[in-house]
């Protein structure tokens, strides 16, 4: 009786009643894609590590160039678990840039961009940045030669863009040069700005998929008839949660296993050391301007020249739900599907080249192999019955 | 029937056997996410500096005002100089609510202006609200300069 006293006087005055007949509602389709639908929450999930661990991080960081590299080490070899913490946290990041981009593929492959979620994936590409811009102000925060240098050249190949790339590189580090003004400056966007932003868009992302329900593919929608669904209470948030509980099992496994290395303190005077490297998910494109030869075609540089290229191309992204006019008027669009496999064998491709290993390919054809099947086993199980 | 019932009397039904198995899994993940941040949270014991014998002032510096505020580890320690030429050390930081004293010199006291605390010059607390002396340290010259141990 307390028990409804409390609910009726909370309901009265935030609406819970609305909140626990939507969850009741909403249902989530059932067919051969639907292992797909996992890896937005699996997304999810990794933030909400980030943002724990990131804030728990923030307790003993201190991001100054003189003391960041010396508080990381304090986190890692000092404090209890801190070397659990700060590498879970550095693992996550990467899984969740990895989810995040499987995730991106496949809203793209069921082609669930189309009318009306439009807004979802426009969103939805822009948090996938901002997951890129966490990953590259978070990287330089330990302040280590890896880093630093990592970041003299990620902010150097944004500065050749023609007409804009001076503003955007001093904007980006804070004057002429990385140095300890760069770190104050990343570590704001990184805890404060950044969050910020992603959390209004995060909030808007998740809304519309409450709003417009998770989108079948259209040749799911040609099948007509009565769809198979499932109720998300509790059958699919128990199997959401169950994923949430293997992503935490891998994560930590990683994390205890492979603990993250801190490496050596950046030295602005030191020779860069060989193999500097960025992120995983910056290498295809770090590999791309590898192979790019020195010269200018038409007084723009070679090099800015492919940076232009793949802005464009995160521009014709983008903008894909406006591009592809074939799945609105006849339901199909086979090009985008090929450009869109064509531009994952071209990023898994790259990345092998760029780490001289298979892993990234073997890591890719286990996340894009296993739901695939995964669905297609389900399916044909149950046309059997 | 016979088979429903002896499992009702004499074994646990397979179903609450299972959510005792889940109701445990649930604490125990619970308990390993939690414990290592509980043990995170509380930040480790840093080594005391090393130094419990510091270089103050030099003789000269007190000449030219009755007393110093010096770093003693990672707290302020103050030398003062009494009017009959004794040096006397104590630490810097108010029993009350652990400001920074200074000295008074119109009064010849210690004076802590965060909530008017005063010691006198052997640092016993004389008014304000301060409940315990000053910790005394050890005054040592050697030549022209004046060293400070905790003794």
């Amino acid at each position: 009786m307390a028990f409804r006293g409390i609910g009726g006087w909370l309901d009265d005055r935030i609406g819970l009643e609305g909140v626990r007949r939507m969850a009741e509602e909403k249902t989530v389709p059932v067919h051969r894609h639907s292992p797909w639908y996992y890896f937005g929450g699996m997304t999810l999930f990794f933030f909400l590590v980030q943002v724990a661990t990131g804030i728990l991080l923030m307790l003993y960081y201190r991001p100054s160039s003189e003391e960041a590299y010396e508080s990381v080490q304090f986190i890692v070899t000092q404090v209890p678990f801190g070397w659990l913490i700060r590498s879970i946290h550095s693992w996550s990041a990467n899984l969740m840039v990895g989810a995040a981009f499987v995730h991106l593929f496949s809203v793209f492959f069921l082609k669930a961009y189309r009318r009306p979620r439009e807004l979802t994936w426009l969103s939805g590409f822009v948090l996938l940045i901002l997951a890129l811009g966490f990953g590259f102000s978070g990287y330089l925060l330990p302040w280590n030669k890896l880093a630093y240098f990592a970041t003299r050249v990620g902010t150097d190949i944004a500065g050749s863009v023609p007409l804009v790339g001076e503003f955007v590189l001093r904007f980006l580090r804070g004057g002429d040069h990385v140095t300890g003004g760069t770190l104050s400056r990343f570590y704001g966007w990184h805890v404060a700005i950044l969050p910020a932003i992603t959390v209004a868009l995060l909030g808007l992302h998740l809304w519309l998929v409450q709003r417009h329900g998770m989108s079948v593919t259209p040749a799911e929608e040609r099948k007509g008839g009565a769809r198979r669904r499932m109720p998300f209470v509790p059958d699919f948030l128990l199997r959401d949660l169950f994923g949430w509980t293997i992503a935490l099992a891998v994560l930590a496994a990683l994390a205890a296993l492979f603990p993250w290395e801190l490496g050596e303190k950046a030295d602005p005077f030191a020779p860069a050391p060989a193999n500097i490297k960025p992120e995983w998910y910056f290498m295809f494109m770090f590999q791309t301007l590898k192979y790019v030869p020195g010269g200018e075609i038409v007084g723009i540089e070679n090099e800015a020249i492919a940076i232009l290229g793949f802005g464009a191309i995160g521009l014709l992204a983008f903008l894909v739900p406006f591009l592809d006019r074939g799945v609105v008027r006849v339901g199909r669009s086979p090009g985008f599907t090929i450009v869109g496999v064509a531009g994952i064998l071209y990023i898994v491709l790259l990345t092998v080249l760029g780490y001289h290993s298979w892993v990234p390919a073997a890591a890719a054809a286990v996340l894009f192999l296993v739901p695939w099947l995964a669905g297609r086993g389900a399916d044909s199980g149950r046309e059997e019955r | 029937m016979q088979e429903i019932r002896r499992s009702d009397t004499r074994q646990m039904p397979r179903r609450r056997f299972l959510d005792r198995l889940l109701g445990v899994s649930v604490v125990g993940l619970a308990t390993a996410v939690v414990y290592p941040i509980v043990r995170y949270l509380s930040p480790p014991e840093v080594p005391e500096a090393a130094s419990n014998r510091v270089l103050a002032a030099k003789v000269s510096e007190l000449e030219q005002s009755p007393a110093k505020i010096f770093p003693f580890g990672s707290e302020a320690g103050i030398l003062i100089r009494s009017p009959d030429g004794e040096y006397r050390a104590f630490a810097a930081t108010c029993t009350h609510l652990e400001c920074t004293v200074q000295f008074h010199e119109p009064s010849k006291r210690i004076w802590c202006a965060c909530h008017n605390g005063w010691y006198d010059m052997n640092g016993r607390n004389v008014a304000g609200p301060p409940p315990k002396p000053l910790e005394r340290y050890t005054v040592q010259v050697e030549g022209d300069e004046i060293f400070v141990s905790r003794s």
